[in-house]
């Protein structure tokens, strides 16, 4: 659900209902990296309620587009993370090896 | 002589982040009293003054992130994933443990409890033992304790109160437990796997891996005394030539982060002991239901299912926005 104005749908808060940090923070990081956004955070206003408010703030475009970009942008990292793992879960078992811990700065 | 602003300076470069603040965007500092760094800089126009863009650009994750499995057998998978920001990683964790399905007792009516173990406590117990079934088999179905029937034919009842009666006579506490193994075991399903107590819980641990890296070639004496520090093994000697032996990180996975190695006089200096930000160790352990793999794939998925329902959330609010600008409007007015 958005709160909002419509004077200026360039901030809004939107709450999400029975979420948690998982999704919460998840979308915060997507958020924070799209240029558009100006500030976002969430916050859970009682633990004992499962619910979470999420804060946009752009720099123009409507927060509701923003956000929308954002979760859309998880769920394809999402479906990146699931293929690359089956993938190295299907070499493991053909070859074993490990190639780890090489790291780079 | 003409002023130049600090960043047109020849030596500051541009479009590229100097070494030590690429270091401080990648690395977590592991110093003696506290880590330092330990924050993802996650702000998009964080580096914006240095004329480098630190937005999120889909293409560079598919291109940077990797997963390397470590070990996998039937209960454990230990992998590495690089080049994910420690959100998401979390996320997955966090999925793993509270949101992925598995079967469990749920609701427990008790005939006649004898034993020692109260009620309440032997229910939890019955709800901890992990079930062999395939969870994405079932459909959720949520009973409310009234509806619950007592069905003794369908049920171990005659095998129950033959055990409690036995309890009350011995009164002896391993037995209490143990006999409701035995009356499990007359169901085919649940004869071997079921009340396995070594194996009766998830557990998911991640790490960072620590990196070492040495500051200055350590050798001969100090290169025995660091390798002597690490109480995990860390470093090896090599030899360089001429009579020479030096120290090298041979094994960085095994580093707890003890840092038994910058410990004492002068050895912050020669040792630096880092964590890859993006990097993680990730280990789950199967209760057995699922293999461990697919417990994973299933945790993303979930992940996934949140963001599609919430996109298609914002999506209809979005396209509601008509019916629902008018009540705005007039609430606007109204506080006008």
């Amino acid at each position: 659900m958005e709160h909002g104005s419509i004077k200026d749908s360039s901030s809004s808060t939107f709450s999400f209902a029975d979420e948690d940090h998982t999704l919460a923070n998840s979308v915060r990081f997507a958020l924070n990296q799209d240029p558009r956004v100006t500030f976002c955070g969430y916050s859970i206003p009682h633990p004992a309620d499962a619910l979470v408010n999420i804060r946009v703030q752009t720099t123009g475009a409507p927060a509701s587009e923003v956000l929308k970009d954002a979760v859309q942008d998880l769920m394809v990292m999402c479906q990146h993370v699931r293929d690359t793992f089956d993938k190295a879960v299907v070499d493991s078992k053909v070859s074993g090896s490990v190639k780890a811990m090489k790291i780079k700065p | 002589m003409p002023r130049v602003s600090a960043l047109e300076m020849d030596d500051v470069p541009m479009g590229q982040l100097p070494p030590h603040i690429q270091l401080q965007r990648t690395r977590v500092f592991c110093a003696s009293d506290a880590p330092t760094q330990t924050e993802n800089i996650q702000y998009s126009g964080a580096y914006a003054s240095m004329g480098v863009d630190n937005s999120f650009r889909l293409d560079d994750f598919v291109k940077n992130f990797r997963v390397e499995v470590a070990r996998l057998d039937e209960d454990d998978i230990e992998f590495d994933m690089i080049g994910i920001d420690a959100a998401l990683a979390n996320a997955f964790r966090r999925i793993l443990i509270a949101e992925v399905p598995t079967m469990a007792i749920e609701k427990v009516l008790f005939a006649n409890n004898t034993s020692v173990i109260p009620d309440e406590v032997l229910a939890h117990r019955l709800g901890l033992i992990p079930i062999k079934a395939d969870p994405r088999l079932f459909e959720y179905m949520s009973v409310k304790s009234d509806q619950l029937e007592w069905l003794p034919n369908g049920s171990e009842f005659q095998l129950v109160t033959d055990n409690s009666t036995s309890n009350s006579n011995s009164n002896s506490k391993p037995k209490t437990y143990t006999s409701f193994s035995r009356s499990q075991t007359s169901l085919p399903e649940f004869s071997e796997d079921s009340i396995a107590l070594k194996h009766n819980d998830i557990t998911i641990a991640k790490l960072g891996p620590g990196q070492v890296v040495l500051l200055e070639n350590v050798e001969d004496e100090k290169a025995e005394e660091l390798v002597k520090k690490c109480p995990v093994n860390v470093f090896d000697i090599e030899d360089i030539g001429e009579g020479k032996r030096r120290a090298t990180v041979a094994r960085p996975r095994a580093c707890t982060l003890c840092r038994e190695c910058i410990r004492g006089d002068d050895w912050e200096n020669r040792v630096a002991l880092r964590r890859v930000k993006n990097h993680f160790i990730f280990t789950i352990e199967s209760s057995g239901a699922l293999p461990p793999e697919v417990l994973f794939t299933e945790a993303v998925k979930v992940l996934e299912s949140k963001c599609e329902q919430h996109t298609s959330v914002i999506w209809t609010d979005l396209t509601e926005d008509n019916g629902s600008t008018e009540l705005k409007l007039v609430i606007a007015n109204q506080k006008a």
